[in-house]
């Protein structure tokens, strides 16, 4: 069976650095992936190339046996991807239901997982502040916007990077919940975070990267079974 | 020098006098709407493409030119100012859709010089095509019969009905484009995409579309005013240089990218023209940018305008 995603020699460059340096990596349906790894190894970059984002990548990214590597992001998204960047990037002059309202689409074969009361219902925080203005959100609601908005597109696949970060913990522990909702749900996940134990509670499978390489990959427990090892490379 | 005699100012209210005078101030007053009305047909095309595109459009004011020549041949041509009318934003959208894929795409990002330059080029490249099919002779257009005559305000006044009718006009379009973009999804994310393009796109929006249309619509928009202004002015090769001065100052003062912003901008630029050059004939020309400086000072990001993050 061939895998939802298939990331095959994956290099990306800005400038003349190279930030990627040959990501073999595979997604299955459903799968929950941790990405972890200190800051600046090439995390976000990842997660950018996947999207469509970085400008000079190479290599072979197959979404569903199909070739998306040279997709822009628009093509990428209608074929199954949502992405919730770092940093938010919720719209601040649209109203909370404007950023949902104006993602939404069916997913791949008319999937329509993902409503607009779904989505709220998934979030009654958002049902409260509906009409309020983008720029007028807490951080923690506008990373729940900006998960909503990506679930709006009806994904196969959705990334999330840092999702929690600069969140209180109980903001914080809303949101794992509502990843795991959404896993249930069986879209894969690719979810980066400094939390490990979080990380640990909702992925399948952690996958380490150290200066644009994976350096390590395995189920949870494996890794937490040989102590000293994920410090080494996330540092906690 | 010249200027108004200064005893105008504490006159007597002898009867009739007065009632006079309320005459001149509603006719000039409903000028200036008029005048800001259609402005803002012209300023909010521009202010789309610059919020949006990131494109300054040295050009746009020779869209508005093209649209009152559109309106001279295609009346003279089907004997219909409606048929004018409807033909002539076709054109114009079209005309429109081609230069985005043509010229506009390759400005995308570039820096504002580059675009200044393109979009001068085009002023030069569409004067000569005006050039070459209509020629350079100053026409006037006729308004509809349906709209022809004038109201009577006084013995002595009459409004023209079509002054009126643009006024509606407008109004409807302004208050269409208000609508289009605050309350429709394609509203959305025209806005969202104004405000993060590489987001928008992240969540499947194909943005050359978006930009296409925009650029198009922007560009109808100004031939829009063109047409419409047709019968009540005449139609001249340079009609456009000036509105397109004017335009940039309703584009700054209402703020970069708002159209609500614009639509304020050109009725604070229709009346403080209007007015200005019956108060103050001698500085009239200089009153609008003295009213442009005094907001920029209160709001330098313009009266509607996003401050800088
Ligand atoms: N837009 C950019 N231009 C140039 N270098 C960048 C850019 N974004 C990230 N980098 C560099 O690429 C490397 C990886 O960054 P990033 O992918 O953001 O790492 P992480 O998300 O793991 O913290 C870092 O060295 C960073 O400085
Ligand atoms: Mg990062």
């Amino acid at each position: 069976m061939t895998p939802l995603l298939a990331v095959a020699g994956l290099e990306a460059f800005y400038g003349a650095s190279q930030v990627l340096k040959g990501i073999e990596l595979e997604v299955g349906r459903g799968e929950a992936v941790g990405l972890v790894g200190r800051n600046g190894m090439g995390k976000s970059t990842l997660l950018r190339s996947l999207m469509g984002l970085v400008p000079d990548r190479r290599g072979s990214i197959r979404l569903d046996g199909r070739d998306i590597a040279r997709a822009p992001p628009e093509a990428i998204a209608r074929s199954g991807i949502a992405y919730v960047p770092e940093g938010r990037g919720i719209f601040g002059s649209l109203t909370v239901i404007e950023n949902l309202v104006m993602a939404a689409r069916p997913g791949c074969g008319g999937r329509r997982t993902w409503t607009l009361e779904r989505v709220l219902a998934l979030f009654p925080r958002l049902a409260e502040r509906r009409r309020h203005g983008g720029q007028q959100l807490s951080g923690g609601e506008q990373q729940m916007l900006t998960i909503g908005r990506a679930l709006m597109t009806n994904p196969e696949l959705i990334l999330v990077d840092e999702a929690t970060e600069g969140l209180a913990p109980l903001v914080a522990q809303e949101i794992w919940r509502t990843l795991d909702v959404i896993r249930g749900e069986g879209a894969a996940v690719i979810v980066v975070d400094k939390d490990m134990r979080a990380i640990a509670r909702l992925a399948d499978r952690i996958v380490v990267l150290a200066k644009g390489e994976i350096v390590l990959a395995g189920r949870p427990a494996a890794l937490a079974a040989t102590p000293g090892l994920l410090e080494r490379y996330v540092g906690i | 020098m010249g200027g108004p005699p200064q005893r105008e100012t504490p006159r007597p209210l002898l009867p009739g006098h007065g009632s006079m005078d309320l005459q001149t101030f509603a006719v000039q007053l409903l000028n200036g709407v008029q005048y800001g009305l259609v402005l803002f047909l012209v300023a909010s095309g521009l202010t789309l493409i610059f919020g949006i595109l990131g494109v300054i459009n040295l050009a746009h004011g020779a869209f508005y030119m093209l649209g009152a020549y559109l309106a001279y041949w295609l009346t003279a041509a089907t004997g219909s100012f409606w048929l004018a009318l409807a033909g002539g934003v076709a054109i114009a959208f079209c005309l429109g859709l081609a230069l985005e894929q043509l010229l506009v795409r390759r400005l995308y990002g570039r820096d504002h010089l580059t675009q200044v330059l393109m979009s001068y080029g085009l002023i030069l490249v569409i004067d000569e095509a005006r050039q070459i099919l209509f020629g350079k002779d100053v026409h006037s257009v006729a308004a509809p019969a349906l709209l022809a005559g004038g109201i009577r305000l006084t013995d002595l006044q009459t409004y023209p009905v079509y002054r009126l009718a643009v006024c509606i006009f407008c109004l409807l379009v302004a208050v269409g484009v208000f609508l289009l973009i605050h309350r429709t999804r394609i509203g959305m994310i025209v806005r969202a995409g104004a405000e993060n393009r590489e987001m928008t796109r992240a969540l499947g929006i194909p943005f050359d579309t978006v930009n296409r249309t925009v650029f198009a619509a922007g560009i109808a928009l100004a031939a829009l005013a063109g047409l419409v202004v047709a019968p009540i002015s005449t139609v001249f090769p340079g009609m456009g240089d000036g509105m397109l001065i004017l335009s940039f100052v309703v584009v700054v003062l209402g703020g970069i990218g708002s159209v609500a912003g614009a639509a304020i901008g050109a009725l604070l630029v229709g009346l403080t023209d209007t007015f200005g050059k019956v108060f103050f004939p001698s500085l009239s020309s200089m009153l609008i940018y003295v009213v442009m400086a005094l907001v920029l000072i209160w709001r330098p990001t313009g009266i509607l305008g996003r401050r800088e993050a």
